[in-house]
C-alpha cells in the first residue's frame, strides 16, 4: 500500500502542544498513506485532530514524534518546493489586492513572468467560474465567490496536492452543495490529489474516494472507509443505498470514538 | 418639520418681531436694511401656514448677517435690537443648516457640493458672531481683536507671514516629520524583526517621548544651533515614538491565516514584508502620519520660543505678544491653523487612496 504512489505517507505520527497548563496530545499514533489521486475527507467532532494533521502534511506544525513524508520528503522540504496549495476555513484574500491580484500573489512570489501570471490567472479563474470579476475586490463578492478566488489561489501554481480545511463551513448549505459539485468536476478535471477537513457527513461522503474518520483527545484515527461510489457523481446520489450505508458507517465510527462521559 | 425646527422657527421669528418692535422707537431712515431684515424675519411666521422653501432661511441668515454686520457704530452704545437681530440671523442660519442636512441625509454623497455648504455656514456664522461680538461690543483688541482686524494684519504682512512659514514650515516642520516618521517606521521594522532589539529600544524611545518639550529645546539649541536644524530636531523628537508605537502594532495587524498563507508559499522575510504585512499596517502607519502632523507644527512653534534667528512663527508670536501687537500674533495662529489643516487634509486624501481597502475608508 505504501508504495511510490503514496503522496502523503504517515506513521505513527504524535504531535504534543505545549501550554501552559501543560502538555495537549493533539495527534496520537497516526498511521495514515494517501494515493496519487484521491479525494480523502478527514471528518471528526472539533478537537478531533483532523485541521492538525492537514497543518503537520503543510509543514504549519511540527510532528513531535512519528515521521510524515510528502512525494518522499520531509514536509518541510515539499514546503519550500511548493508541492501543495492549501485552502485555508476562510478566504483570506487579501483586501488591497483585486481578484486577478490575489490569485497572481503565489506567482509572484514563486517568480513567474507576466504573462504566465496572466494566463494561469485566466485559467483558474475559468475553473471556479470567477472570469468577469478579475477586477473586483475581495468585499465587493459575496462569500461563496470569495472561497471559490481562495481556491483559485491555491491551483494558480498547479501543485499536484491540494489541502483543504474546511473550506465551505462557512457556508450556507445551498452554496455549498453548488461549490461540492463545482469541486468534484474541479477534482476530475485536473486530477489533483486532495485532502479535505470538514465535519459535515454528507459532504465528506458525497466528496471523497476515502473517508478517514478521528476522534478526539488524544486525537487518532479511528476507522479508514474506502468509498466504492462512482467517480461521477450526481447531487441525488445522496439519496442511493450505497451512499446511505457509508453515511451510516462514518456515523458509527464518529459515536465509537467518542467516549461517554462526552455525551452526556 | 420636526420638533427642532419647529423651535428654531418660532423663535427665530418670535425674536425678529420682538427686536423689529423696539427698533421701532429709532429713526426709520437709521439702519433701514436691519429693520427690513427684521420685518422679513417677522414674516417668515407664516410658515405656520404656508411652507416656506430652506432657501429662504439661508437668503434671511445672509441678509442678516450683512444687515447686522452694517449697522455696528449707527447707534452708540449698540442698541438691544442688534444683539437680538444678530441671534435671530444666527437661528435662521442653523435653521436652514438644519433642513439642508436633513434634505441631503439620504442621498449625501451625490450632494457633495451642497454638503460642503454646511461646515461654510458654520465657520461663516463663527467669523460674523465674533466680529459683531467685538465690534459692536467694544471688547478692547488686545482680549480679542475682530477678525476683519486680523485679515487686514495678514494681508498687510505678507513678506513677514511668508518668511515665518517658511523658516518654521518649510523647513523645521517638514524636514523634522519626514526625518521623525521615517525614523520611526524603520526602528519599528528593525525592532519587529529583532527581539533583542524590542526590549531595549521600545523602552528608550517610550522615554525619550516622556521628555518634556521645553526641556528638550533649549538642549537642542545648544546642539545644533539657533538656526532651523535644532527645531527640526526637536520636531523628531516629538514624532518619532507615534510613528514607532504605530508601526510596530501595524506589523502584528495581519491575521494568522494570512501569514500562514505566506509560510505555504514558502514566501521570503522581505516577501511577507511587503505583500502582506506592511499594506496591513498601512491603517495603522497613517493614523501615526496624522497624529504627527499636528504635533510637528506645535513642536516646532514652541520650540522657537527658546532662541531662535529673528524670524519664525514661533519667534513672531512671543516677541509680537511682548508688544501687545495682538493681531499679528492672531495672524501668525491663523497661518498655523490653515497650515496644519491643509497638512492633515494632504495626508487624510493620501490614505484614502492608500488604504482605500480598509472599512474605516470605504465605509463598510
Amino acid at each position: 500500500m505504501r508504495g511510490l504512489n503514496a503522496v502523503v505517507s504517515a506513521q505513527n505520527l504524535g504531535l504534543t502542544f505545549k501550554t501552559n497548563d501543560g502538555d495537549v496530545v493533539a495527534l496520537s499514533n497516526v498511521n495514515l498513506s494517501i494515493n496519487k489521486g484521491e479525494f480523502v475527507s478527514f471528518i471528526g467532532p472539533s478537537g478531533c485532530g483532523k485541521t492538525t494533521f492537514l497543518r503537520t502534511i503543510a509543514d504549519l506544525e511540527r510532528p513531535t514524534s512519528g515521521s510524515l513524508t510528502i512525494n518522499g520528503q520531509t514536509p518541510e522540504q515539499a514546503r519550500k518546493d511548493r508541492a501543495y496549495g492549501y485552502v485555508f476555513q476562510a478566504p483570506a484574500l487579501y483586501p488591497w489586492r483585486t481578484i486577478e491580484k490575489n490569485v497572481a500573489l503565489p506567482l509572484e512570489i514563486m517568480g513567474y513572468s507576466a504573462s504566465q501570471q496572466a494566463e494561469r490567472i485566466r485559467r483558474t479563474l475559468d475553473l471556479v467560474n470567477l472570469s468577469g470579476f478579475e477586477k473586483k475586490y475581495p468585499w465587493q463578492l459575496s462569500g461563496g465567490m470569495q472561497q471559490r478566488a481562495s481556491i483559485a489561489r491555491a491551483l494558480a501554481f498547479d501543485a499536484d496536492l491540494l489541502l483543504m480545511d474546511e473550506p465551505f463551513g462557512a457556508l450556507d448549505e445551498i452554496v455549498r452543495d453548488h461549490l461540492n459539485s463545482e469541486l468534484l468536476k474541479l477534482w476530475a478535471a485536473t486530477g489533483k490529489t486532495i485532502c479535505f477537513v470538514t465535519h459535515s457527513i454528507p459532504e465528506a461522503v458525497y466528496l471523497s474516494t476515502k473517508i478517514v474518520v478521528m476522534s478526539p483527545r488524544p486525537g487518532r484515527v479511528t476507522d479508514v472507509i474506502e468509498s466504492d461510489l462512482p467517480r461521477e457523481r450526481p447531487l441525488d446520489i445522496r439519496e442511493t443505498p450505497e451512499f446511505l450505508a457509508i453515511a451510516a458507517r462514518v456515523r458509527d465510527g464518529l459515536r465509537a470514538g467518542h467516549s461517554y462521559e462526552e455525551v452526556a | 418639520m420636526n420638533q427642532l425646527q419647529f423651535f428654531l422657527a418660532l423663535v427665530s421669528g418670535g425674536v425678529s418681531a420682538a427686536a423689529l418692535a423696539l427698533s421701532l422707537f429709532t429713526p426709520l431712515e437709521s439702519a433701514l436694511l436691519l429693520k427690513i431684515f427684521l420685518a422679513l424675519g417677522t414674516l417668515s411666521l407664516v410658515r405656520f401656514l404656508v411652507p416656506l422653501g430652506l432657501w429662504f432661511d439661508g437668503g434671511l441668515a445672509v441678509l442678516g448677517a450683512v444687515a447686522v454686520l452694517l449697522s455696528i457704530g449707527v447707534f452708540t452704545p449698540s442698541p438691544s435690537f442688534l444683539w437680538m437681530a444678530l441671534v435671530a440671523a444666527w437661528l435662521f442660519a442653523w435653521l436652514f443648516v438644519e433642513r439642508l442636512s436633513k434634505t441631503l441625509a439620504p442621498g449625501l454623497s451625490d450632494n457633495a457640493g451642497l454638503g460642503l455648504l454646511i461646515p461654510i455656514m458654520f465657520g461663516v456664522s463663527i467669523l460674523v458672531i465674533w466680529e459683531v461680538v467685538t465690534r459692536a461690543g467694544n471688547v478692547p483688541q488686545v482680549i480679542l481683536p475682530p477678525p476683519s482686524m486680523i485679515w487686514g494684519r495678514i494681508t498687510a504682512s505678507v513678506p513677514t507671514l511668508w518668511a515665518d512659514f517658511q523658516q518654521t514650515f518649510l523647513k523645521a516642520v517638514l524636514i523634522g516629520y519626514l526625518l521623525g516618521c521615517g525614523l520611526g517606521f524603520v526602528v519599528a521594522i528593525l525592532i519587529d524583526r529583532s527581539p533583542f532589539l524590542k526590549s531595549g529600544l521600545l523602552p528608550l524611545g517610550n522615554f525619550v517621548s516622556a521628555l518634556p518639550i521645553v526641556g528638550v529645546a533649549p538642549i537642542m539649541v545648544m546642539w545644533f544651533g539657533f538656526d532651523w536644524p535644532s527645531k527640526a530636531a526637536v520636531v523628531v523628537i516629538m514624532t518619532f515614538f507615534p510613528m514607532l508605537v504605530n508601526t510596530v502594532a501595524g506589523l502584528n495587524a495581519a491575521s494568522s491565516i494570512e501569514r500562514d498563507l505566506m509560510r505555504t508559499y514558502a514566501a521570503s522575510y522581505w516577501q511577507t514584508l511587503l505583500k502582506l504585512r506592511l499594506p496591513a499596517a498601512g491603517p495603522f502607519i497613517f493614523n501615526a502620519l496624522k497624529i504627527n502632523s499636528t504635533l510637528a507644527l506645535i513642536g516646532a512653534i514652541v520650540a522657537e520660543f527658546f532662541g531662535t534667528p529673528i524670524v519664525g512663527m514661533g519667534f513672531r508670536i512671543s516677541t509680537e505678544v511682548g508688544r501687545m501687537n495682538v493681531d499679528m500674533v492672531w495672524a501668525e495662529i491663523a497661518v498655523a491653523a490653515v497650515a496644519g489643516s491643509v497638512f492633515y487634509g494632504v495626508i487624510v486624501l493620501i490614505e484614502r487612496g492608500v488604504t482605500f481597502w480598509h472599512p474605516s475608508v470605504r465605509g463598510a
